[in-house]
């Protein structure tokens, strides 16, 4: 009798293996946790000491155009204004994701709605292919083949906004065409039933039902492709230029936030300002890519479908 | 699911074998540091375990920054820097102990197109300092001139901004971080000046003449060409006897003369006269 009872109150395999799986589960959570607040607190410490023991005011650093932290200018402190940077970071950014935009509607619509098996067959590897190529390869081809071709359209060097935006462009499609393609294939099917049943033609049923249903995926897709086109760093140091100046034109050279860090990094010792400073830059980053994920959660949760 | 700790527990095992492995291994040189050294000691180190199979060295690129601040940490046992550890802003120098390998010399070069061969020092400084913004005030035909500025912080900038600015603040203009693009982007753009060590000028750029002194590496010797600047290789402390052998080796009569003149530099044994950090020019000792 005993046998028997103690048999079925003990933890059976099953319920070790459960009981395993969940401590699994929770210390791989717990790790990655631990990892992101290390990498936040790691980022803001370095970042704010730019504020806090460099003495560079919060206002100077997001308003003034001078990049010189490793030497100090007439007011005897070390400028350090990153107004050209973030300047140049939004625009390639913003620039980019316009130019994309209808490249990737087309493209998602194509591959959706009016023909979805060759589109499927012949788009769906093409955009894979795209994101798979390495950024140094887009920032090599557009060393060789876009910035030679701005100059001699515009004169001038050739690097600057327009050569970045161009690349971020190529970048960012494929990101902005795949997140759209799922969201439009998560439409409804009866809307297009419906609009079917009223009459509508293919177009009208596209532009007047399925387009506007899916606009707040639209809007997810180009906010992570805009995401992705401002951490984007080594294709674009290659070609915008360099130079931490205000871009008056799209063909002048400026600069982004993730191109003067990565020439910047190698050069400076860790724990001193021209260092601590190009945390800061990191720092306007990370609550840049977080901003970007905030925005997409609002997005998500206002336009999810409801039957 | 017992198939999975093992294989954890296998991996596990590995990973603990293989970072003992690598502390096991007392001889082993780390050289970190500027990338415009870094091809010397490559060489160099390639051609010393060839003698000294026991000693294992391994050479990085980084930046003279994270050289400095590396070996200043523990890090690394050698940190190259194309500057003065004194210059580094964060660095202690007086725990490190400078080890001058080879001279490099550095030259103002333009596009093929631009009619300009010789310019004063003044003129450059102006150039440099966007006083001057068209070739035609230099006695060049009437063409903008592109300033291309190498990355702050950097060697190359640092030497050629003391010399020839005098400490004057630079124009801002586009920043390139490696000799190579700057040379591809002198070569293309029309009207572009910029500056690079001697061994990157080749028949796409025009190397400028200083005060009618052509740069070569005959003229860096005398200091009768200014723009010059020391490669260091940097030890926390005295080296111990690999690292002491190693450096020995790069400073050898035989590796300089082979090896430096072969990739571009100037043998520390050519020069005729040293330079002290604050650019005061001693000619009464030979060699360094």
């Amino acid at each position: 009798m005993d046998e028997i009872k103690r048999q079925l109150t003990k933890a059976s395999k099953a319920t070790r293996q459960d009981r395993y799986g969940k401590w699994i589960a929770f210390i791989c959570t717990f790790l990655i946790g631990l990892l992101v607040v290390s990498i936040f607190y790691l980022v803001a410490s370095k970042g704010l000491a730019t504020f806090f023991r460099g003495h560079i005011s919060l206002w100077d650093f997001l308003t003034h155009q001078d990049w010189n932290p490793g030497q100090v200018s007439k007011n005897g402190v070390p400028s350090v204004g990153a107004l050209p940077m973030i300047v140049g970071s939004f625009s390639v950014t913003v620039l980019s994701a316009i130019l994309a935009t209808p490249f990737a509607i087309s493209m998602a619509l194509f591959m959706t709605e009016i023909a979805p098996k060759r589109g499927q067959r012949f788009l769906q590897p093409v955009i894979e292919l795209l994101v798979g190529i390495p950024s140094v390869v887009y920032g090599f081809v557009g060393l060789t083949i876009i910035v030679p071709v701005i100059r001699a359209i515009f004169g001038g060097t050739g690097f600057g906004i327009l050569a970045g935006t161009l690349v971020l462009f190529v970048m960012v499609l494929p990101t902005i065409t795949s997140m759209y393609v799922d969201s439009l294939r998560a439409v409804p099917r009866f809307y297009r039933e419906a609009a079917l049943a009223l009459g509508a033609t293919r177009w009208q049923s596209i532009y007047k039902v399925v387009l506007r249903a899916s606009i707040p995926g639209l809007l997810t897709a180009i906010i992570f492709g805009m995401a992705r086109a401002f951490g984007e760093a080594l294709a674009v140091q290659m070609v915008i230029g360099n130079a931490s100046l205000l871009p008056h034109n799209l063909i002048s050279p400026a600069s982004t936030l993730t191109s003067v860090l990565t020439t910047g990094i190698g050069n400076t010792v860790m724990g001193t300002l021209p260092n601590n400073a190009l945390w800061s830059l990191a720092l306007i980053l990370l609550l840049m890519s977080l901003g970007f994920n905030l925005l997409v959660r609002l997005i998500g949760r206002q336009g999810r479908f409801t039957k | 699911m017992r198939k999975i700790s093992w294989i954890l527990g296998v991996l596990i095992v590995g990973l603990i074998g293989l970072s003992g492995c690598g502390r096991r291994q007392s001889q082993t040189i780390t050289v970190v540091g500027s990338t415009a050294l870094q091809p010397l000691v490559e060489r160099a180190a390639s051609n010393f375990q060839v003698k000294n199979s026991a000693v294992n060295i391994t050479v990085q690129g980084g930046g003279s920054g994270t050289g400095l601040s590396q070996v200043q940490a523990g890090a690394v046992t050698i940190g190259n820097s194309d500057v003065y550890a004194e210059d580094q802003d964060g660095i202690k120098a007086s725990s490190l102990i400078d080890h001058k390998v080879a001279v490099v010399g550095i030259t103002p070069i333009t596009n093929k197109e631009v009619t300009v061969r010789n310019l004063s020092k003044r003129q450059l400084a102006q150039i440099f300092t966007g006083k001057l913004t068209n070739w035609r005030q230099v006695g060049g035909k009437n063409q903008k001139i592109t300033v291309i500025n190498r990355a702050q912080g950097s060697g190359i900038r640092n030497t050629f901004e003391k010399i020839v600015l005098n400490g004057r603040q630079p124009v801002q203009a586009q920043e390139q971080d490696s000799n190579g693009t700057v040379q591809k982007i002198v070569s293309a753009t029309p009207g572009a000046i910029s500056y690079t060590s001697f061994s990157y000028v080749n028949d796409q750029v025009r190397a400028v003449k200083l005060d009618n002194v052509s740069p070569t590496a005959n003229h860096v010797e005398t200091n009768a060409w200014p723009i010059w600047s020391y490669e260091h290789m940097y030890t926390k402390g005295k080296p111990n006897a690999q690292t002491q052998a190693f450096l020995n080796y790069i400073r050898s009569k035989k590796m300089q003369k082979e090896l430096i003149t072969d990739l571009g530099y100037i043998s520390i044994h050519d020069m005729q006269v040293t330079r002290n950090r604050k650019g005061q020019i001693l000619t009464d000792e030979k060699g360094v």
